[in-house]
């Protein structure tokens, strides 16, 4: 049985206390986008500025939500920031794979070689202290809800 | 007469079940309640003894069948004090209720321009199925504010129903738990001459209904909040206005007559039942009346009445100005649903720490979420009770968010 230790780690509730990056930018030139968890109706707000050679100049968050989705919000900026697009994809890919290695381990399978090679290489930091989130299966929308906005900021400028 | 909770509370064998090796503390009746063995050995006897389409063969097990449905179907309708049990239509919950009354008088009767009046504390199934319609259709959408007690605000109730076609409002708030004055609303309602749809889902569980007395035209409900199975649900109408009402779903059952040319339609309640319906639920669902009718919905009303109060004692006196409590104040007016934020914790967090002590309390925007906007707060959570909580249950409650908030403060 996952003790709350394991899912309310020190490191996320500060970020939940004191989230980095609170604000907005504007728009344009500024991205942004919102993402929606229709479950609980949490929020994320992002504001992302990407310069011409395609580094993530600055970004601001907003929203609102439980100390999962906010914390996972502030940790995200955190590290994306000053990253350059290629390399926020590559945290994007290396964070889902967290959240679903743990998943499919729970399962009783094993992670699968793509998901281990996802993380591989990919300096994740504090983020790891996420990984709890996994052993408490309806918490993984809360943690993954910025990623998915961010995703979908990136996917946007790459098709604009 | 008073009721002996603890043969209640064995009737349930989900309650038996430890979480996390605590007792459970089950209190989110509002979402659904725990079922009796009554029920489910309902079920469980059509399945083994009786199992066969209704409405089709001539054999023994067929009518069998047919009549432990329709028996569902008339115990169903008096147990909410209808007259005629036609009047009762099954459907799979009160969603789809609404859905048919939006979809079949709603499309007959409305036109752009026609107005339906909701209330700011409705159940997103009280509002969407009204927004698709005004979106096809141009009807209008007129709200009912609330209060700063969390009540309806009735101040302005003759202007908002000026040539409205429907009223459509909760009986009892999810969220809140703020009882509605229904007389007053169908009085007005009645004098503006709109029709008046009920969402009965919190006030049939919990409270005496007569859907006759209240006046209204349609009532919607939803069989697994009242101890009955998931999957089957209720709408009850006037005979008149069902007789008029187009068909909702096409197919079998639903028909007189097929022929390549068209079809003539079945009698009311049928011609809005097309296909197999949920036979082993219906039967639950009659079952679950029984149940209800033998406890009694007064002792119900009372005891649940006496937690509510108590909870709300409870939760004010530990925590004072920690918790701010969206929803009448006191037990008057209200039913056992009790909304609460708690020291800036966010609900999830609270209903995840309450988990390792087996309290189950609902977070979220409990689907209202105009009502959450309203209150300006993006979830709650919320507590609710039944027939079968205790007063420890209350106590588990208040001490698991103790623990809450040391385990937030650290
Ligand atoms: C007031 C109210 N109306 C409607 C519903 C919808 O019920 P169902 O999901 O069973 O259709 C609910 C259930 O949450 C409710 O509380």
């Amino acid at each position: 049985m996952p003790g709350l230790e394991d899912l309310y780690r020190e490191i996320i509730l500060d970020h939940y206390r004191s989230p980095r990056n609170r604000g907005e930018l504007p728009t344009p030139p500024a991205l942004s986008a919102e993402g929606f968890n229709p479950l609980c109706g949490d929020e994320v707000v992002l504001y992302l500025n990407v310069d011409a050679e395609g580094n993530v100049t600055d970004i601001k968050t907003g929203g609102q939500g439980c100390s999962i989705s906010q914390a996972s919000t502030s940790m995200m900026g955190a590290a994306v920031k000053g990253k350059s697009i290629a390399e926020a994809r590559q945290l994007i890919t290396a964070f889902k794979a967290l959240m679903s290695i743990h998943e499919s381990k729970l399962e009783g399978g094993d992670a699968t070689a793509a998901t281990e090679e996802a993380i591989a290489g990919v300096r994740l930091g504090d983020l790891e202290a996420l990984q709890g989130v996994v052993k408490f299966p309806v918490r993984i929308k809360c943690a993954t809800l910025a990623w998915n906005t961010l995703t979908q900021i990136l996917d946007e400028s790459d098709s604009a | 007469m008073s009721i002996d909770l603890a043969a209640i509370r064995a009737e349930f064998p989900l309650l038996k079940r430890k979480i996390n090796g605590k007792r459970l503390v089950y209190v989110d009746s509002a979402a659904t309640s725990q079922k009796p063995q009554s029920v489910l050995d309902a079920m469980d006897n059509y399945y083994t003894t009786q199992n066969a389409n209704v409405h089709r063969g001539v054999y023994t097990l067929a009518e069998e069948a047919t009549s432990a449905f329709e028996s569902a179907r008339a115990r169903t309708a008096k147990f909410i004090g209808a007259q005629d049990p036609h009047e009762l239509v099954f459907t799979r919950n009160a969603t789809e209720s609404i859905n048919l009354v939006a979809r079949t008088w709603g499309y007959q009767n409305l036109r752009d321009g026609d107005v339906v009046v909701l209330t700011e504390m409705e159940h997103h199934a009280n509002i969407v199925p009204w927004q698709m319609l005004s979106a096809e259709r141009g009807i209008i959408i007129r709200w009912i504010p609330i209060t700063s007690d969390y009540r309806l605000d009735l101040s302005d109730i003759d202007a908002l129903l000026d040539g409205a076609s429907l009223l459509a409002v909760t009986s009892m708030s999810n969220v809140l738990g703020t009882v509605n004055d229904l007389e007053k609303l169908v009085a007005a309602a009645r004098s503006a001459g709109a029709k008046v749809l009920v969402d009965a889902c919190q006030s049939i569980p919990h409270d005496p209904v007569d859907v006759v007395a209240w006046g209204a035209d349609f009532v919607a409900f939803s069989g697994h909040k009242m101890m009955g199975p998931t999957g089957i649900g209720a709408l009850w109408a006037r005979r008149e206005l069902l007789e008029e009402m187009p068909p909702f779903l096409g197919g079998g059952e639903m028909i007189r007559d097929v022929r390549k040319d068209g079809f003539t339609m079945n009698d009311v309640p049928w011609k809005f039942e097309a296909g197999t319906p949920a036979i082993a639920e219906a039967i639950g669902l009659g079952a679950a009346v029984d149940w209800l009718s033998a406890v009694g919905m007064e002792n119900i009303a009372e005891h649940e009445r006496a937690l509510t109060e108590y909870a709300l004692e409870q939760l004010t006196s530990a925590f004072g100005d920690e918790i701010t409590i969206y929803g009448p104040q006191t037990a008057e007016g209200r039913g056992s649903a009790v909304s609460f934020l708690f020291n800036e914790i966010h609900a999830h967090d609270i209903s995840q720490v309450l988990d390792e002590d087996g309290v189950c309390v609902r977070a979220g925007h409990h689907c209202a979420k105009p009502l959450m906007r309203v209150l300006g707060v993006p979830a709650t959570s919320r507590a609710s009770f039944a027939i079968y909580n205790t007063f420890e249950d209350v106590d588990a409650l208040v001490e698991a968010l103790h623990k809450a908030k040391t385990f937030f403060a650290r």
